[in-house]
């Protein structure tokens, strides 16, 4: 196919070497700029960050796995990772799950384009901004006191002590989560929901008549066949949650036992002047993603490979 | 209806469940209705829940940008909706005027709109290449560009801010325009490119043969028919950049030039003194992204199709 437009654009004359040149320079013309960009600002950094982390805090001294040692049994570093496993399983299930489930009930309502925004308006709002919503939802009073912040109004109506959600450790941790399925359920909401919409009406409708249940058709047909869609979902989750800055820097700090890895990294960087444990902080980020990443190439080419 | 034996004949199960299925809507009995009606019932009442619960804690915040300061310190927000009605603008006056976040929504938009259009428009000729020119090794780039997707912006502060000092251009508009380019590409590219490979191959090829230049089928045919990831694109975008804290932080620091969300996050941290200040530079900031969504909104769930849901 490819060969035969090749030849149909051949203008007489030319030979095939002629036109193979002159391909390559549209191509490095119209790609050109993207490649050159995405080489030096991603591409490279990531190398140059790989190699920083064998070295000391100023990259002057090789240390060899020194940086990668310490991350591993500093106790303050390990809890770091241990609140990013906690993220990475909580806000990407959370939302997954959620988004999925909203998306097939909305499918059922009247109000289903009105139900999708309210959840989707989330999104639109910067980390930061919902950061100050959530802390009039967290706001903490002392017993006694009257409760400004919604949630501690709630429980204290119910008879129940207020609590200090952002700094109770064992607590603060999934009220940060919380914020972010919040943030993101919209997101995985409308992709699902998208895909929910190309299942053909006729597959549903021979499923109920044969007698399946909602929850058979749910996980033996609905499930299995946005499956692709999922995965989308999923990674662009994992991703993120790994990512994770900005909920945490502005509504805690990192302080009260919620630190995370890019959070730490900043601190390692503009605080304690440590590019070394930065850089290993990072590439620990990098090396999780490998096998997301391995999944994510073999999947696209079975999609190429489809078309 | 229960004669039907869906298995014996898959031939002629679609036409036999659909007559199953009008004989069974026929013969609905009153309970049976009921029942139907109580299950759609209790489905909307669950999303009515979920909407209340996802709605709340924005209009909270929405209430309170309009309680007077003393208000908002010593009730809750909920309060304020019984009268005597207490409501002002005077959070927003002094956001905008002595709080020095005009200049910083300024900043953002600054920042925002060529941190949005570099990247799409770089992305979209890209995207034209790899979708539509062959080169040899043009797949390896694409699938590279893809998997930066998924580098975390952390490892790339550093060499990059040494990168922009050396060029001397740290803490300038010029370096985040750059940073918020090569951070929005891969998605970009990604997106513009699953769309513009999908349309049909007839078109292009055929203008092609009819001598039209590449510039003349991006700007004739592709573009006019990919209005719709385009713009999901663009919003995507300028969301991300509006919204931005952390490139930010690295590569403007504080200071005069600082965009929205930096100026908030120092409100925040700096808490207490200026609860009711913060309430409404929250909402300021989060106004125009949401007049953008809304606007768009049609384009922005028909586009994600075309990148996610394809194949």
């Amino acid at each position: 196919m490819a060969t035969v437009a090749q030849q149909r654009t051949l203008p007489l004359g030319s030979s095939k070497a002629d036109l193979q040149r002159r391909t390559s320079w549209t191509f490095w013309f119209w790609a050109g700029p993207a490649i050159v960009v995405a080489a030096i600002f991603l591409f490279y950094p990531v190398l140059n960050t790989i190699w920083s982390s064998f070295f000391n805090f100023d990259t002057t001294q090789f240390v060899g796995v020194k940086n990668y040692q310490k991350i591993f049994t500093n106790s303050s570093l390990l809890e770091v990772l241990r609140n990013n496993l906690l993220w990475l399983v909580l806000a990407t299930a959370g939302t997954v799950f959620l988004g999925l489930v909203v998306a097939v009930l909305v499918d059922r309502v009247k109000f289903e384009s009105l139900a999708k925004s309210a959840i989707f308006i989330p999104m639109a709002i910067s980390f930061v901004g919902a950061s100050v919503i959530w802390k009039f939802v967290y706001s903490y009073a002392p017993a006694g006191k009257p409760q400004v912040g919604l949630l501690n109004a709630i429980i204290t109506s119910f008879g129940a002590q207020p609590q200090a959600w952002l700094i109770t450790t064992g607590i603060n941790n999934f009220a940060l989560i919380a914020v972010y399925i919040w943030m993101w359920t919209g997101f995985c909401m409308v992709i699902l929901s998208a895909a929910l919409k190309g299942i053909p009406a006729e597959i549903l409708e021979a499923a109920r008549v044969d007698g399946a249940s909602e929850i058979a058709i749910f996980f033996r047909i609905i499930v299995p066949m946005i499956s692709p869609t999922l995965a989308v979902v999923t990674t662009t989750m994992i991703i993120n949650v790994l990512k994770i800055f900005d909920i945490v820097y502005v509504m805690t700090g990192g302080f009260y036992k919620t630190d995370v890895v890019a959070v730490e990294y900043y601190k390692q960087l503009f605080t304690n002047f440590d590019n070394g444990i930065a850089s290993g902080l990072a590439v620990l980020l990098l090396v999780v993603i490998v096998p997301i990443m391995y999944f994510n190439i073999k999947r696209f080419r079975q999609q190429e490979a489809q078309r | 209806m229960s004669t039907v034996n869906p298995v014996s004949n898959p031939a002629a199960v679609l036409p036999e469940s659909q007559s199953a299925e009008g004989g069974e809507t026929e013969q609905r009995t009153p309970l049976q209705r009921l029942l139907h009606w109580a299950n759609s019932g209790v489905t909307s009442v669950i999303v009515v829940f979920i909407m209340l619960i996802w709605l709340v804690p924005t209009f909270g915040l929405f209430v309170s940008s309009f309680r007077p300061a003393q208000d908002i310190k010593a009730t809750g927000w909920w309060t304020g909706l019984l009268p005597p009605w207490h409501f002002t603008i005077a959070n927003y006056q002094s956001v905008i005027n002595a709080q020095g976040l005009g200049q910083a929504l300024l900043n953002s938009l600054i920042i925002a709109l060529p941190g949005t259009l570099l990247p799409v428009a770089v992305a979209a000729f890209a995207a034209f290449a790899f979708s539509w020119m062959h080169f040899p090794g043009r797949d390896w780039l694409f699938l590279a560009i893809v998997a930066l997707l998924v580098v975390p912006i952390q490892t790339t502060l550093i060499p990059n801010l040494s990168l922009f000092t050396n060029l001397n251009i740290t803490g300038s508009y010029l370096a985040i325009w750059i940073a918020h380019t090569a951070y929005g590409l891969p998605f970009a590219i990604y997106l513009l490119r699953n769309f513009f490979g999908a349309l049909p191959s007839d078109l292009i090829e055929s203008a092609r043969i009819d001598g039209a230049s590449n510039w003349r089928i991006f700007t004739g045919i592709l573009l006019p028919l990919s209005v719709p990831s385009l713009a999901s694109l663009v919003i995507f975008q300028f969301m991300w950049v509006w919204n931005d804290l952390l490139v930010a932080l690295i590569y403007l620091g504080g200071g005069e030039k600082a965009p929205l969300p930096l100026a908030i996050a120092d409100l925040v941290n700096s808490f207490g003194s200026n609860y009711e200040v913060l309430t409404a530079a929250a909402f300021i900031s989060m106004a125009l992204p949401l007049v953008v969504f809304f606007s768009l909104q049609r384009y922005f769930v028909r586009g994600m199709l075309a990148g996610a849901v394809k194949g």
